[in-house]
């Protein structure tokens, strides 16, 4: 695939900007154009905001069979997270054993490398999530620390 | 709308057919209908097939007019129309069929599945098939159709508490209802040891909990129910045929261990049928993963929502039960090639509700449903047949 097919969603993938519908304020992530609820009626109007920060694991799987480019990763975690407001995203789950991994954890998003095209390909960078109470920043000690799960201490 | 009738069904053997091409494979299965029919060639006055991605798999579109041509169908100029919708490519391609004889556009219509998996390596095959899920937001991020699956799994689980042994009961009776079909492609019985310790593929799926990759066509047969009589045939008859959409990606469904497309055809199909789904004698559904066979148990409604783990186990769905599912063999031991599966849940129904479903006849069996399904859940089918007696 060429590259501009990446480069198109990079305010998606790198930025993890969302869509709000101004009428009923549902988020929707990846961006949407069209309100799923207002449908017509939201149309031109969808406003551009950023994702919460702040998700929770849905459900998860340990992949070990996976797709071209994703062979030396497994197995991986691959999680459906649930964000503030109801936004559910698919992605993996990173930065700690397979098997803390769990439903209800607290996960936030980070910023990876997705997988590569070949040698000679591009390489494909996006968001993957780990949980919350490892800060990666300073902007995530406040509620990492203080409601990130059990015994983190924000430490780390 | 005129009453449609099914008249002659066929079907290839399924399996990893590496001296059959795609062309073949269609060819044999619309012949094995046309000639169950009693209908010539020149009879068929349009060809719809079932085909999710022939451009992946053997680099070849433009379908419907190769099939139409092998078939002999080009130099009457007969339309041929190919439909895609991943896994309910077939049942798609069927209400197509149906629609146009019901509408009186075309009085002969010849409905056809058919997809060639193995010209391929396994692992592209697999990557095509992700195809019916999201490429950019499940499939980008590491998703494959099995993964998938897995995460209804296990949020399924999580919610009602449904074990892996409740999931692979589903791959044993359709293991045991497979070995009693001559065209299947596995004809092996195996235990829920077999299958909880078979090579996992993602967490809590194995690769028994998984339909293979498969080459296949099917085949039927539409027309009116005045002409089938005409024709001395017993009429199958279309009584009911649903048809719904979901999100394309899981992740979008307000609730993923429900796949809404389901309910709302089966609830389509049924309505048009006059029927509910205590009328129906004998079932195809989707089984591409143990766990799709439960979640479509409920969203049909023969078990109540997290409890359609208990059906297998319990035998309500084998052979003898309370309504038998997949008595072909499913997708899981059948086969599963993707443009076929929705035409050959059919060619089953047609054949049990005939009575001449050997070693696995539903006793009696007047009428039948087929649920056919795309991706993880985006494009549902449900069709409801009954024979005339």
């Amino acid at each position: 695939m060429t590259g501009v097919r990446f480069w198109r969603e990079f305010d998606t993938r790198y930025r993890m900007l969302a869509s709000k519908c101004p009428i009923c304020g549902f988020v929707y992530f990846p961006p949407r154009d069209v309100c799923r609820k207002c449908r017509r009626a939201s149309v031109g109007r969808m406003q551009r905001v950023p994702l919460s920060r702040r998700g929770r694991v849905l459900t998860h799987t340990v992949v070990h069979q996976a797709q071209t480019g994703f062979e030396d990763q497994v197995p991986y975690v691959l999680a459906i997270v649930e964000f503030e407001g109801g936004v559910t995203v698919v992605g993996q789950v990173v930065d700690c054993d397979e098997c803390d991994v769990s439903i209800g954890m607290e996960v936030k998003p980070v910023f990876r490398r997705i997988r590569e095209e070949g040698d000679a390909g591009v390489i494909h960078y996006g968001y993957k999530f780990a949980p919350a109470c490892f800060p990666v920043c300073a902007t995530d000690a406040p509620w990492g620390a203080g409601k990130g799960g059990e015994g983190d201490g924000g430490a780390g | 709308m005129r009453d449609v009738a099914i008249v002659g069904a066929g079907m290839t053997q399924f399996g990893e057919l590496w001296e059959r091409s795609l062309q073949d494979i269609g060819l044999e299965s619309g012949m094995l209908a046309l000639m169950d029919a009693g209908l010539e060639t020149e009879d068929i006055d349009a060809l719809f097939l079932g085909n999710m991605s022939a451009g992946r798999f053997i680099s070849q579109e433009h379908i419907g007019a190769l099939i139409a041509d092998h078939s002999g169908l080009a130099d009457r100029g007969v339309p041929a129309t190919r439909v895609e919708a991943g896994g309910a490519s077939g049942g798609l391609a069927l209400r197509q069929g149906y629609l146009a004889v019901a509408s009186g556009m075309h009085d002969v219509v010849m409905v056809g599945g058919a997809e060639k998996m193995t010209d391929v390596s396994d692992q592209e095959a697999e990557e095509t098939t992700s195809m019916a899920a999201d490429q950019e937001w499940e499939v980008f991020f590491g998703a494959t159709l099995a993964s998938l699956y897995a995460l209804m799994a296990r949020r399924h689980m999580h919610l009602h508490g449904t074990t892996p042994e409740q999931l692979a009961a589903v791959a044993v009776k359709n293991h045991a209802h497979g070995a009693a079909n001559p065209k299947a492609q596995f004809r092996s019985k195996v235990t829920i040891a077999d299958v909880l310790a078979a090579t996992r593929v993602s967490e809590p799926l194995g690769v028994l909990d998984c339909a293979p990759l498969s080459d296949g066509g099917a085949a039927v047969v539409l027309t009116t129910v005045d002409r089938a009589l005409e024709l001395g045939k017993r009429p199958v008859v279309v009584r009911g045929s649903g048809q719904a959409s979901d999100t394309l990606a899981l992740h979008d469904r307000w609730d993923l261990t429900v796949q809404r497309a389901t309910r709302l055809a089966s609830e389509r199909a049924l309505k048009q049928a006059g029927m509910s789904l205590g009328d129906v004698d004998v079932a195809e559904v989707n089984d591409a993963f143990t766990i799709a066979e439960v979640i479509a148990l409920e969203d049909l409604g023969l078990a109540k929502a997290g409890e359609g783990g208990r059906c297998a186990p319990e035998g309500r769905t084998a052979l003898g039960g309370e309504l038998p599912v997949n008595t072909s063999g499913g997708l899981k031991a059948r086969g599963a090639p993707p443009g076929a599966t929705g035409i050959a849940q059919v060619v089953e129904l047609y054949d049990q509700l005939l009575g001449r479903a050997r070693g696995r006849q539903v006793e009696g069996a007047r009428v039948g449903l087929a649920h056919n399904l795309g991706g993880t859940g985006a494009t549902a089918t449900v069709h409801v047949l009954e024979v005339v007696r």
